[in-house]
Formats: structure tokens, sequence, C-alpha cells
């Protein structure tokens, strides 16, 4: 539909030291349920093409994906206006096991934060270790961006990908500003 | 006078000078200077006025330790007060002003307090204002505001940026003096991932100021080598101008780090505080000198040796032409030493320990020809804003003076107490060491981490070590070590060795000369900032403040913005000495973070301005702030309160829009309402637990409003069920309810029935909502057309899925306000559209957006709760009339037992009525009503108070919602609230359902 919008409806900034852009649409599914069973295994990877990720990681292929949020939460990623079908192929696949596939993809919002000081950035907001041997592809954080929730991975060498809910977005994004302020750069990563 | 030297200056750049001014008076320093050196390069040696008596003060130190030379710094959003001026690093521009001083430095009226001073001893405070009472209020408070206090306190907003940054490590090393550097080294090489910081701007701490040699180099040499050594190791970061400012649990240090305070014209933050997580910590923050006690031991002009060497060698200023040492220890020695190389006077030496035999540097000193006398000390300092002379008595008697030498500087020393802050901050012991006199840390009693280890280790000067060889061997053993305590493996790290002349060991000295009498411990300062002298101690322990932490807080010793980093040891070791007790036994006081003050603005970070804290937005939050919309915080959600109009007031536009919803169409924007998804074969039961009502009864379809309590009885949200299908409920919650009920839900899934199959989503921000509210909502609904709303396709209290205009939605047939209402749920991207859409259709309705004060005062009218105002965590819903609510076929809810006891039961709780004024006026919100007698307190006796107040535009007149003893059975009664206003109000006691009491608007 013509008339979706995301939350800040892509807006971006490279006035500092990293460019701030929020993403526009992601599609997304909360799925809850044991994630050692079979049925939750197969319903998350066979709709994404990725594997099981392991405590703490997330997988990616493109705008798909399986983000581990907790022992018994997945966050799905998937392309926005193919939901309603991933969703009905999970509910096909999860059958009657005990389970919660519910879409996300308007209560969240999708930020990027891109540069050599991306790293540096981040860890002005978030209690994580960022260093590189600390921090790498493929591995998925649910933390806290200043005073708000956020969940992140690294895209690439010098870019995050940043989930927060909807509400928040101006927040996450004013905030990402103010820490990749000009004259900012630490100097901490090698 | 104090002036700069033709030589030395080894920090400085000479080829660049800089302009600052003091009080308005311009001077000139070097690149290289602090603030101190620059201003007694000019010969500024007066700085500022003590706290109390407004004694003249110069500076003391050269370091952070200094607790005299404050001023006020810089102007406007730039100001800030009670600077250092020996860690305020010169830049051009810079602007200082001399505190606590009226009308002027140079003559102060409150220096009176001076002269007064015998009639202001320890505790004068405390005893002086406790009677009479007036006098408080006008006279002690004004006089003593004017007169005690440093700095000014800032006027203006901070034009300065601030930021955090979070760092994890192995090693994390405080001190980038030869020890710390010499720890990096040895830790470091392991692979460790080491991090250094240094307070200062310069590496090498103040060894280069002492000499020595180190594997047949100097030591300066030897420390710019080992800096290249930790330049070239990938795995070790060293950062200047960073203070580790405390250490706390888990290893957790805070880095201050002050980027352009040196360098104003920088961009970028000011202040950046790091949070490092550290395995391991290394305190190698050196020692600090100590003053020693001699009358008149606070006049400018009476520094610490150390310091005045400092200033010599560092920055090429001599701090006078004349200066007698004074000291109880070798170190001295290095200072009359090096200001004789500088081709300055020092008339005499001043030993208080008694003959022996000659070390290294006395020979050396008196290879120079400078007079020793041993055995001797100071009777008394001569002057008044600057020496002019010393009286020279034994150290052994009472003072007697044996000559007078004229100088115009004293250097003292009285030994080197480590800096033991750091390790203290965590719960690491002391031990007292007889050997220097001093405090230092017991390796024994470490403070200790998660697994019972030992987190932080001390090193060189800081562990108590005072030769360059026992600094060196022991900060190589302790990187090492904590290298090893983080897990890697330590390969043999042997430690250079240095050359360095003998010396003779220290003698402690409390007071000088030793038999001091009262006149002359009455002018002995141990305080400097705070104005406590040796008498003020020695008087608290006599009146029985016997504890060291009773006696700092009844004489303020260490209680300034230095923390009596010169004036503990030596004022408790008087306190001791009053008490008749060895020093370890009086032991100290608690040392607490921040090692020296830090800013506010690191404190707080990014989070100011815009970013002051989050504000969540709704889809629609443009379109409300483009039309109108007077914000009303609701937990972090900001909500339209009203859409005020061109000429209108708030309360205009509230009132139009009351009436409007009533009568025409109103649009309110209820996204912000909770929304939980509850599924699993167990949803029911689980559902049934945590609202009073029977939720599993509950027809797909349908809706239900519910009512949930804390395990006390007590409401803590309320909000309407919505069964989607056989197994899964969509409940709403209260806007502020949202995270605390999704967190409520999941603790009781989690820890008590655990073994119920049932998950819940907080889809609150998946979905825009839209409540459609009014005579004309159903047309507007139709209007955009696409599913059936007719009362017989979706009556009240059900739900239903299709379209409307295109967009798919859920339209839930609810009310909060009594009127044919709808909630409308789209998808949160599409809420804007809807929005748009629904305004567009309205047009020619009379739809009107509204505000939560509208939506309150509807619902007021229709005697609905709220929760927050007819709750606040007292109240169970039997107080609110809602039995109804209340299953009575359910084993058990959540508050079920709860309301069962004797108290909730109660015939003289506070019930919910209606509230009518006689008059019509509005009832004060939350006035109490009062009824006969008073109680035992002489007040008068309370019967309930008010709960909700509104005017209402429908009626015309004010109503209320209020609770009231026996209120429900008392039905017509007036009753009197006296308001804050010194009036009464006389309101009677009605139904609370005000307006259409037969519920036919909703019915429609």
């Amino acid at each position: 539909m013509s008339n979706l919008v995301s939350a800040l409806d892509k807006a971006t900034d490279s006035s500092g030291i990293a460019v701030i852009e929020e993403m526009g649409l992601q599609g997304m599914i909360t799925l809850r349920g044991d994630l050692s069973a079979e049925s939750v295994k197969i319903a998350s990877t066979s709709v994404t093409g990725v594997e099981m990720p392991a405590q703490n990681m997330a997988n990616h292929a493109g705008a798909s994906g399986i983000c581990w949020m907790s022992t018994d939460e997945l966050l799905i990623l998937c392309p926005y206006d193919g939901v309603a079908d991933t969703l009905a192929k999970m509910h096909k696949l999860l059958g009657d096991t005990h389970s919660l596939a519910v879409d996300v993809s308007d209560a969240r919002a999708c930020l990027r934060v891109s540069g050599p000081n991306a790293r540096e950035v981040m860890a002005k907001l978030a209690p994580v270790d960022l260093a590189p041997e600390g921090f790498s592809v493929g591995m998925f954080r649910r933390t806290r961006l200043a005073q708000v929730a956020a969940a992140f991975w690294i895209v690439d060498a010098q870019t995050f990908q940043i989930v927060c809910f909807r509400s928040n977005a101006q927040y996450v994004f004013d905030v990402l500003n103010v820490a990749a302020q000009s004259g900012s750069e630490v100097g901490f990563f090698k | 006078m104090s002036t700069r030297l033709a030589t030395g200056g080894r920090l400085l750049n000479k080829s660049k000078a800089l302009n600052f001014s003091f009080n308005g008076t311009t001077l000139k320093g070097f690149e290289g200077d602090t603030l101190a050196s620059a201003l007694l390069a000019n010969d500024q040696v007066l700085m500022g006025r003590s706290f109390k008596y407004h004694r003249p003060r110069g500076v003391v130190a050269s370091g952070a330790e200094e607790p005299n030379g404050l001023v006020n710094l810089g102007e406007g959003g730039k100001f800030e007060p009670n600077q250092r001026v020996t860690t305020t690093e010169l830049f051009d521009g810079l602007k200082a002003k001399s505190q606590n001083h009226w009308p002027s430095l140079e003559f102060d009226v409150g220096a009176v307090n001076a002269k007064l001073s015998r009639f202001m001893p320890a505790g004068f405070y405390y005893k002086m204002f406790i009677h009479p009472r007036s006098f408080w209020k006008h006279v002690y408070e004004p006089i003593i505001r004017h007169a005690a206090g440093l700095g000014a306190a800032p006027k203006d907003r901070d034009a300065d940026t601030y930021e955090h940054f979070y760092a994890f490590c192995d090693v994390l090393i405080v001190g980038g003096g030869i020890a710390g550097l010499q720890a990096a080294k040895a830790a470091g090489a392991t692979g460790a991932k080491v991090i250094l910081v240094e307070q200062t701007a310069h590496l090498g701490g103040r060894a280069p100021v002492d000499g020595g040699m180190v594997k047949g180099q100097s030591v300066a040499d030897f420390i710019t080598a080992t800096v290249a050594d930790l330049e070239a190791m990938d795995n070790v970061t060293v950062r200047t101008r960073m203070m580790g400012s405390g250490v706390y649990d888990h290893g957790y240090v805070l880095g201050y780090e002050r980027l352009t305070d040196h360098a104003p014209e920088m961009t970028g933050p000011r202040h950046r505080l790091w949070r490092i997580r550290a395995a391991q910590t290394i305190t190698a923050t050196g020692a600090i000198e100590r003053p020693l006690s001699f009358a008149g031991n606070d006049i400018p002009g009476v520094m610490l040796a150390s310091a005045v060497r400092d200033y010599a060698v560092n920055f090429g200023v001599s701090s006078g032409d004349r200066t007698v040492v004074v000291t109880n220890n070798d170190d001295a020695y290095r200072t009359a030493i090096a200001l004789k190389h500088a081709g300055l006077d020092v008339p005499a030496i001043l030993d208080a320990r008694p003959a022996g035999t000659d070390s290294d540097l006395m020979t050396q000193a008196k290879a120079l020809g400078i007079r020793i006398m041993m055995g001797h000390g100071i009777a008394t300092v001569k002057g008044g804003k600057r020496v002019t002379g010393v009286e020279v008595c034994a150290q052994a008697g009472e003072g007697a003076v044996l000559e007078e030498i004229v100088c115009d500087a004293v250097a003292m020393s009285g030994g080197w107490s480590p800096v033991v802050h750091l390790w203290s901050h965590c719960g690491g012991k002391l031990t007292w060491d007889d050997t220097q006199a001093s405090f230092r840390p017991d390796p024994n009693r470490p403070p200790l981490g998660d697994r019972g280890q030992a987190f932080v280790r001390a090193a060189g000067s800081a562990n108590g070590e005072t030769t360059l060889n026992a600094v060196l061997s022991d900060a190589t053993a302790c990187g090492a070590a904590a290298a090893k305590a983080a897990g890697f493996k330590s390969k043999a790290a042997k430690a250079p060795t240095a050359d360095e002349p003998t010396e003779r060991a220290m003698i402690p000295v409390w007071l000088m000369p030793q038999g001091a009498g009262y006149k002359l411990r009455s002018k002995t300062w141990l305080d400097y900032q705070n104005d406590v002298k040796v008498s003020d101690v020695q008087l608290a322990a006599q009146e029985g403040f016997t504890s060291v932490e009773h006696a700092k807080r009844y004489t303020t010793l260490g209680m300034a913005t230095d923390q009596g980093k010169l004036s503990n040891i030596n004022g408790l070791a008087i306190l001791s000495d009053a008490l008749n007790q060895p020093i370890p036994q009086t032991g100290t006081t608690t040392f607490r973070p921040p090692y020296t003050p830090i800013s506010m603005g690191s404190i707080g970070g990014e989070a100011r301005g815009d970013v002051f804290q989050p504000i969540r937005r709704t889809p629609m939050y443009d379109w409300h702030e483009a039309n109108g919309a007077d914000w009303e915080p609701v937990g972090q959600w900001r909500r339209p309160y009203a859409y005020v109009r061109d000429g209108e007031t708030v309360h205009d536009a509230v009132m139009r829009e009351t009436k409007n919803t009533r009568e025409n169409l109103g649009l309110l924007d209820a996204s912000t309402l909770g929304k939980l998804i509850v599924k699993g074969p167990d949803a029911g039961k689980f559902l049934d637990m945590m609202y009073t009502n029977m939720m599993s009864t509950l027809k797909v379809g349908k809706c239900r409003y519910g009512l949930m309590c804390s395990e006390n009885g007590f409401l803590i949200d309320d909000g309407v069920v919505a069964r989607v299908s056989e197994d899964k409920f969509l409940c709403h919650t209260t806007t502020g309810g949202a995270e605390t009920i999704h967190g409520h839900m999941e603790e009781w899934l989690q820890t008590e029935w655990w073994d119920w199959d049932v998950y819940v989503a907080n889809v609150t921000e998946q979905y825009a909502q839209v409540a459609v509210v009014g005579p004309n909502a159903r047309k507007a609904l139709e209007a955009l057309g696409g599913m059936d709303l007719s009362a017989e396709a979706l009556g009240f209290m059900e739900w239903a899925d299709g379209t409307l205009g295109g967009f798919d939605v859920r339209a839930y047939r609810i009310s909060f306000s009594g009127e044919l209402s709808y909630e409308i749920a789209v998808p949160a991207s599409q809420g804007q559209a809807f929005w748009d859409a629904l305004v567009k259709v309205g047009a020619d309705l009379g739809a009107m957006p509204y505000g939560t004060e509208c939506l309150h005062i509807l619902r007021a009218e229709k005697g609905f709760i709220m929760i927050g105002d007819e709750t606040d965590g007292t109240v169970i819903p039997q107080d609110l009339g809602l039995h109804w609510a209340i299953s009575k076929k359910k084993d058990d809810f959540l508050g079920k037992r709860a309301q069962q006891r004797e108290h909730m039961v109660s015939d003289e709780r506070w019930k919910l009525v209606g509230l009518e004024t006689v008059d019509g006026s509005t009832l004060p919100d939350g006035a109490y009503a009062v009824g006969e007698g008073t109680n035992a307190n002489g007040q008068r006796n309370m019967i309930g108070r008010v709960t909700s107040s509104y005017h209402s535009p429908n009626l015309d007149r004010g109503i209320a919602m209020g609770l009231v003893l026996h209120g429900p059975s008392r039905m017509g009664e007036v009753i009197t609230f006296p308001g804050t206003d010194g009036k009464d109000y006389q309101a009677k006691i009605v139904n609370a359902v005000f307006y259409d009491p037969e519920g036919e608007k909703q019915n429609v």
C-alpha cells in the first residue's frame, strides 16, 4: 500500500562522524516457543533460509534472518511485504506445537549507523564490549541505547543495524546523532 | 617574589606565549603552564580566601590534591567554580577570578572572622545556631550565607556537551607515572588488553623531577623509551588527561576524560566519562606529600617541598627568592638542591630529625653550601598575605625562638602518604607502615570480586614503595600478576634496576615544635580549605568526638572539595595523640569516589536538551503537533491534552472537544493503550488468575472489561480483553501499564505457573488505534466503507476484522465515554493515513480530534473509574463499587485472598460516590472532606477525598468523584471540603453516573 510510512520515513543524517539512517520497513515476526523443538526450528529456518543461531547470535541473508532474543524467543526477519505469507507458512509448520508467532514489523523501527566510527558511536550508548575482537559479524545483542531498549548486530565491518521500538525511533535517531557529533572521535578501537 | 626563571621548564613551550586574565588583569604565560605556574610566574601568590576565616590563601601543591588554589573559571555558559589552578592547563584567553572574598581579594572584610577565630572553634556552627530559634532566619542564615562558601554557582546553561563511553579490558592501570608505565609494559607483554589512564597531560609522573638513573639512562629517557614501547603494542591503550575517578563492584571503573578543557576552541564534547569493565585494576596513583603542622603554615608562600621543586623544574618558576626548607625526611633535600641549581637562595634546611650520619642527599646539599640545622623546626611563620620570614626553634622544645630567618617562601615536607583512594573505594583495607608513618594498601585484604578474587592491586608509590628500585620492581611484578589473574600467561618479567642516592629514614613529626602551646596550635592549620586547626581537632577529642568519623564531621576536617587529601593523615595523627592511642587504632575516614570532583555534565552524558529523556511518539504525533496539541506526558509518551485553536485557551479547547464529542464526533489517538497477546492452551486459565473477572468463558469475537489486582488485592490495571481465537486473547492495558503488566504476567508465568502453556507478547506499538466516538461515529466509518458496522452486525462489546476505506482493520465496539464508539486498530505504519481518511470523511460530520482531558471528562460524566485517579495503590475494586466485575465462581485469582482480609471487608473503608457542588462550582482535585471532631494529633477528622473533579460542559456544572466514609449509604448528604484557597466547598453525595444513566447513547 502506498500509504505505508516507517517511523521516520527513511530519515538520514550524515553531519557527524557517522551516518545515521532510518531503514524503512522491515518484516519482523516474534516467535516464542521451545527453541529445541523440531517444528520451531523448521518453521524458523525454512522461511528464512538461514540456520538457527546460537545464544546471542543472529544469522542473516539479505532482508531475512533469525535473531536469538532469549531462551524461548526468536526474532524472524523477512521482507515487509512477505510477512503475512511467512506467518501463514510458519503457523502451518508449527502445527500443534505450543508457540506464539506474531507480526511486530510495525511495532519496531530499524536504523543503521555506518562509517569508520560506527563502533565508537555505538559504544557511547550501549554497555557492550564493541571492540572488533569482542563484537563481530554474526553476533547479536539485546541491550539498551542510552535510555531505551534496543537490539543490534553488525552488517559489515563499518555498519550496525539497530532494532528499537517504533515510538522510540526519533529518540534513538537523535541520540545517535548526539553521539556522532563532530569532533567526538574516541580512537579507542584499533 | 615568585617569578619565571631563565632556565628550567621542561613542560613549557617557551616559543608560544599565552595571554590570560586573573581578576581582570591580563597576564602572560606559556603553552604547557598550569594556571598555578602561570600565576606564580607573575608573582600572583595570593589566589583566594579560605572558607570560614577568609584567610589569605596561596597555592600549596602542584597537583590534584591542591586545597587552596581554587578559582571561578570562564564566563557565561563556560563558567565553572572551584577549579583547581594546579590542574587547569593554561590556554590563550583563559579568564579566572578568585573566590570567597568581599569586596576584593587584597582587602577582604570577612577576614575579620580570623580575628574572631578564638570565638569560632570546632563545632562553632553546631553550638551557635541552636538558640535562639528566631536568630536563624534573621541573623545567622543571611550572614553565614554571605560569608561562607567558595565558588559562585553558574547562572547560564552549560554551553558544552558531554558523553559516555563503554570500554572493556583485561587490565586497567590508573596512573601514568613510572610505576603505571612499567606495570602496563609488564601486563601488555602477556598479550592482555591494557588501558592506562593518566590524569595529567604528561606521562612519567614526578620521576623526571626527582631524578635518578634507570638502566644506565636518565629516568626521563627511560620513560620516553617505555612510552614508545607501549605505543608499539596494539593491545595497550594509553590515555592522558583522564582520571580514574572511582572503582566500583564487579571491576567497574569510571574514567573522567577532559577533552577540551585545555583547548576550548576544539569541537566535540568537553568531557567523556568512560565506563570501564576491567578484569583487574592496578592503582598506580602515586603518593601525596604531607604538610608539616607549625604555626602560620597557611600563609601564602608556604608550600609543599615537592611542589616548589615541580614549579622550578617543570615550569621554570621560582616560588620565592629565598626558600627555607623544613622537613622530617630526605626527599625535601631534593628541593633545596634543585633550587640551588636554579640559582636561588636556600638560607637553611630545618630538619626536625636529630643529628646523625649524613645520607647522600644530605652530603650533596652540604656540598652546595646549604646550612643544615638538624633537630630544628619552625616556631612560626612571619607574614600576612605573603611569607616574610620564619622563626626557628628546636623541634624538641615548646617553640622558644632561636633565630629569625628572612625568606619569602617555605618548602615543607612531612613525608609521603600513598594515594590509597582507589584501592579503598571498593573495600581494600589499609595497614599502618611505621617506617614511612603512613597507611598503605594491605595486600592481604584487597577488594574482592564475584568469586572472592582480588580485583584491585596497588603498584609503586601507591603501594607504599619509596625508592625508584622498589617502585620499578613492585610495578613490574604487579603488572604481570594482574595479567595472570586476568587469564594471561605471564612471562618472567624482569624489573629494570636504578641508581639512586641513599636516604636516611624519616621520623614522624605531627606537630612542630613537639611541645607547641595553645597559642601556636591555634595558628597551626590542618585543613586549609575548611579552616581546621590543630586546636580544633584537639577540642573535638576533648569534647568526646573520639571516632574519627565523628571528629571529621564535628570539625569539618577533610570535608571540603579536596576531601582532605593533605589534611587527613595529619588530622588523625593529632586526634590519635589527643586520645592517647596509636594511629592505626584511630583509623581513617572512608574514601569515597570520585577521587577529585567530576563535572555534573559528564555524569549526565548525552542526556540533555532534546534527548534528556526519551519521548515516545505515536504514528500520528506530527499531525497532533501541527494541529495545536497541548502535550501531556503519560509515562514516556506524549499525548495531546487538547488541540488548541487560535484564540482559545486550553480550557476552552477542552470544553469544545467535550461538547462536540457528545453532540457530533470525536477522534482520539488511543494508540498508546497497551496491547498484550496471550496465547496457549492455558491462556484462559491464566487470565482467570490475572483478572478478577472470568475471562475463560469469553466467546471468540467478544470483549469484556476486566480488572487486575496485585496479590495484595489492590487494583493495578484495567482494560478490555478481546478473545481472538480459542487459545488467543488480546488484553488492553492502560497506557502506563503496558510494560509493567507485561512484566507482571511474565513474572507469574516464569516463577509460579512455569508449567502452564502460555506465551505473552507485547504488541502495543504494532497498531495505531483510533477511538471514533459520538453520535456520528457509525456514519463516519460507513462513509469509509468496507465492513458492516450496524448494531446487529457488531454489537456492543464485540469486535470484528475487516476493511475500512481500504485499510485492513480490527474494529472493537467498546466505549469509555458512554457514546456510540468504536476503536479501530490499523498497522502502525498506516496510522497516519487512516487518521487522515477519518478526518476527511468526518469533516461533514462535525469531527474534531480530542485529547486526554476531554477523555477524562467524558468518562467522569459516566462514572467510569481511571487507574491512577480513583486508584492509588491502596484501593480495592470493592471500594469502587465494582463488585460486578469480581467473579464469585472462581476458586482463585490474584488478590482474592487478600480482599478477604479483615481490613479489606471493613465497613469503614471509604467508598466511591459522585459529588455535586451545591453551587455548581468545581471541587478542588484531591481535596479532603472533614467530619466532626479531631484526631489524636488535634487535626480535623477526615471522612473522604476527591479523586476526580472536572467542569462538565455537557451538564454545565462541576462534577466529581470521591471516596467517602459510608458514602453509598449517605446519598443526598452535603459534606464540606476545605480548599487550600481558604474557601469551604459544600458538595452533595450523589450517584457517580452523572450523564445518561440508562446508557441509551452507546446502545444505538
